[in-house]
């Protein structure tokens, strides 16, 4: 079928309404038409006269956050979500490690139904995304929120019955998928009857969220709440509209399920993550970021571009021509907010190198904001037509998938917790050097499993693009990169276990500190 | 950016405005492109046996969508002809797929027809294939002294019999065949079916060029 000029049309249109949305933006910007954030604003998150000295528990930066009592309010709420959200990570990483193993030694697990390959795998996604990068990160919302709007959160009772719900739902729902109770979706597996009770959740997430920001005591929205508000409603946009039964049907059903998957990574996730480096990443240097009215282009070319890119899933597949040409325009754009949001993050700390010795929240934070760049320059790649057709359906595309869900947005969220839980809490982590053992565990583990992926990837795509060689050449090629991706992936879960070890280290040791808050009263 | 509700607002309505192209308007397009002529509605076994698929999460590793010849050999591989979106007029939930660790399914059941094959395959993969690493799915059957009537037996080679009885096939295995025996999408797709061609569309140009370099 030709482009119909109808459709071709559609297609030009919302590229131009895209580009003159964020054309109108920059103009804005240049005319002063709207407010421009500026260095005062970027300021927002410090006290005056704080000065550029690394934000550490023994010499913590003096936030109003103490005075007014914002940490008391969110450390109990913040630590039932990263409690659980570490669980949720042991949990999947173990399933993952089975799933690997399973790809080169076959006949290891296949006495039950629970543990066939099929199965293992789809427990890992959705143990990791909804149990522990959803809730980590929202542990990381509810900790910075209050702080950016320099007031306690408020409703936090119902944040605690919401992680209830939530962890109620995730529980229930990979039990399901273990027992072979599935939607059969990508990424949508839950079935919908236990979505409701995830919805519920999401729905005593916001509320709060939305009482705290309407009771905030600042005049600006620091850039990091731009990204959480937006993506706390985003997600329960896209988690309900797909998951009302009946609804979706045949190759539709198709198309829906990449505009769903591939926005959670887009519209949660990577706001997540975004916004949690763009307040650590400052706060702990004591610096404010580099450009900050850039980051305003950031955050919208990011919300037009990367919300219409999930079709490139289906690229050579059998759907209409101008809706795959839409979501590869859509993805060659998403250069612009990675480039806005990398000029930000990566100037800040390369002014401030020493700031990476002198703190390994920051260490985690900032490897993970330098992944979001990689991974979002290889996605844009990866959508090209001549790309994808080596990469797609090959063991590539899951090595893109864990740069970004993994070294992004897991290895941010590992320093949020790092930094946030000694605050939180009023303790030290009692093994502190386990803490860069889990660093480097991750990030040589993850450079083994991204490799062996990546280059295996590509020669499965060159072999099956080949005609003259058969199938099986595919496969049996594969194996050494499968063993590696196993290797690394233990490496992974080793780091995943030393987090948690000193976590547990640190729920049944003594107090070593006073809070900030009790210090500052007791100061006044 | 200081204020909530416009920052709410405009976010939510560039996502409106991606679920209108993405998911609103194709699905408008597909619905009315229909289901293409020859395609059957499942059976119930057919049915059965695709919810047997869904829930060993088969999708995971076999796609359901040949391409076009212009962009990767699937037919040179007897995975048949580049699909169409009325092929899936019948299908929920849609197990298109993104991975090749194993082929492509769609026309499995023209390639493999036979259930004997299919049994033994499902029941130990490397009984028939060394080199793969599909799993095994022996709780789709069980061990039996003697077949009693109206059994499926099936045929192992010595290395993976069991040195007593006999191994026979359970419903859900013989409903799984069923399944992949149906794949069979050799009717010719409509002249307006919908796909992806960008890849023609490439070839094509390709083409023209050359020509037009063959010609000066």
């Amino acid at each position: 079928m030709q482009i119909t000029p109808t459709l071709g049309l559609l297609l030009a249109l919302s590229f131009i309404v895209s580009l003159l949305a964020l054309t109108a933006l920059i103009w804005a910007i240049a005319n002063k038409q709207v407010h421009t954030p500026d260095q005062d604003d970027a300021r927002s998150i410090f006290e005056p006269g704080e000065g550029a000295e690394i934000d550490s528990p023994a010499r913590p930066h003096h936030f109003d956050t103490a005075r007014s009592g914002i940490d008391k309010s969110s450390s109990g709420p913040v630590m039932w979500l990263i409690g659980m959200g570490v669980f949720w990570l042991i949990y999947g990483s173990i399933h993952g490690l089975a799933a690997s193993l399973e790809l080169h030694l076959p006949d290891l697990m296949s006495g039950s139904a629970h543990m066939t390959f099929g199965r293992m795998r789809t427990v890992h996604l959705n143990s990791v995304i909804y149990g522990w990068s959803s809730q980590a990160g929202l542990a990381a919302i509810f900790w910075i929120i209050p702080r950016i709007f320099h007031t306690p959160l408020r409703l936090g009772w119902l944040v605690n019955l919401g992680t209830l719900i939530w962890n109620i739902g995730v529980a229930a729902g990979v039990l399901a998928i273990a027992n072979g109770w599935t939607d059969g979706l990508e990424w949508l597996e839950i079935p919908w009857q236990i979505d409701i009770a995830l919805a519920i959740g999401a729905a005593c997430f916001v509320a709060p969220l939305i009482a705290t920001t309407r009771a905030r005591e600042v005049h600006h929205i620091y850039v990091s709440g731009w990204y959480f508000l937006a993506a706390v409603l985003w997600f329960p946009m896209l988690f309900i509209i797909a998951n009302i039964p009946g609804l979706h049907w045949g190759v539709e059903q198709a198309t829906m399920n990449w505009w769903f998957a591939h926005n959670v990574l887009g519209l949660w996730l990577t706001p997540l993550g975004v916004g949690t480096a763009y307040y650590f990443i400052p706060k702990i240097i004591g610096k404010p970021i580099y450009s900050y009215a850039v980051s305003l282009v950031g955050f919208w070319a990011l919300a037009l571009f990367y919300s219409q890119v999930g079709i490139h899933h289906l690229i050579g597949g059998p759907i209409p021509t101008w809706l795959v040409t839409l979501s590869v325009v859509h993805s060659i754009m998403m250069f612009v907010p990675v480039i806005a949001v990398a000029i930000n993050q990566h100037v800040t700390v390369a002014r401030n190198l020493w700031a990476l010795k002198a703190s390994m929240p920051l260490r985690f934070i900032s490897f993970g904001a330098v992944m979001y760049t990689l991974a979002s320059f290889q996605g844009s790649i990866e959508a090209l037509r001549s790309v994808n057709t080596i990469t797609h359906f090959t063991q590539y595309t899951i090595g893109h998938a864990h740069l970004g869900a993994y070294a992004f947005v897991s290895l941010v969220l590992f320093g949020a917790i790092y930094q946030i839980v000694p605050r939180a809490t009023g303790k030290y982590f009692p093994f502190p050097r386990l803490i860069a053992w889990h660093f480097w565990l991750v990030v040589v583990g993850f450079a083994v499993y991204f490799f062996s992926l990546t280059i295996g990837g590509v020669l499965q795509g060159l072999a099956m693009l080949d005609a003259s060689k058969p199938f099986a050449d595919s496969v049996t090629l594969l194996k050494p990169y499968l063993e590696g991706r196993s290797l690394g992936g233990g490496l992974m879960t080793l780091g995943h276990i030393l987090l948690a070890v000193n976590l547990i280290a640190l729920a049944f040791s003594k107090r070593t500190r006073d809070l900030e808050t009790e210090k500052m009263v007791a100061a006044q | 950016m200081n204020r909530y509700l416009p920052l709410v607002i405009v976010s939510l309505a560039i996502l409106s405005f991606a679920t209108l192209l993405l998911v609103i308007i194709p699905g408008m397009q597909i619905a009315k492109s229909g289901a293409s002529p020859g395609l059957k509605p499942y059976t119930v076994a057919e049915a059965r046996g695709r919810a047997v698929y869904v829930s060993m999460g088969c999708l995971y590793c076999h796609s359901q969508q040949p391409r076009d010849e212009a962009q990767a050999p699937d037919g040179e591989r007897g995975w048949g002809r580049a699909s169409v979106s009325g092929d899936y007029a019948y299908d929920t939930p849609h197990q298109l797929g993104t991975m090749r660790t194993g082929p492509d399914l769609m026309n499995i059941g023209d390639r493999l027809p036979s259930q004997g094959w299919q049994l033994t395959h499902l029941y130990q993969p490397r009984a028939i294939a060394s080199w793969s690493i599909m799993p095994a799915y022996p709780y789709l059957f069980a061990h039996k002294a003697k077949a009693d009537p109206g059994d499926v037996v099936v045929k192992l080679p010595p290395a993976y019999a069991p040195k007593t009885g006999v191994i026979v096939a359970k419903q859900d295995a013989l409903d799984l065949v069923s399944y992949l025996q149906g794949m069979k999408h050799d009717y010719a797709p409509p002249t307006d079916g919908l796909r992806d061609d960008g890849y023609e569309l490439m070839a094509a140009q390709q083409h023209n060029n050359d020509a037009a370099k063959a010609s000066k």
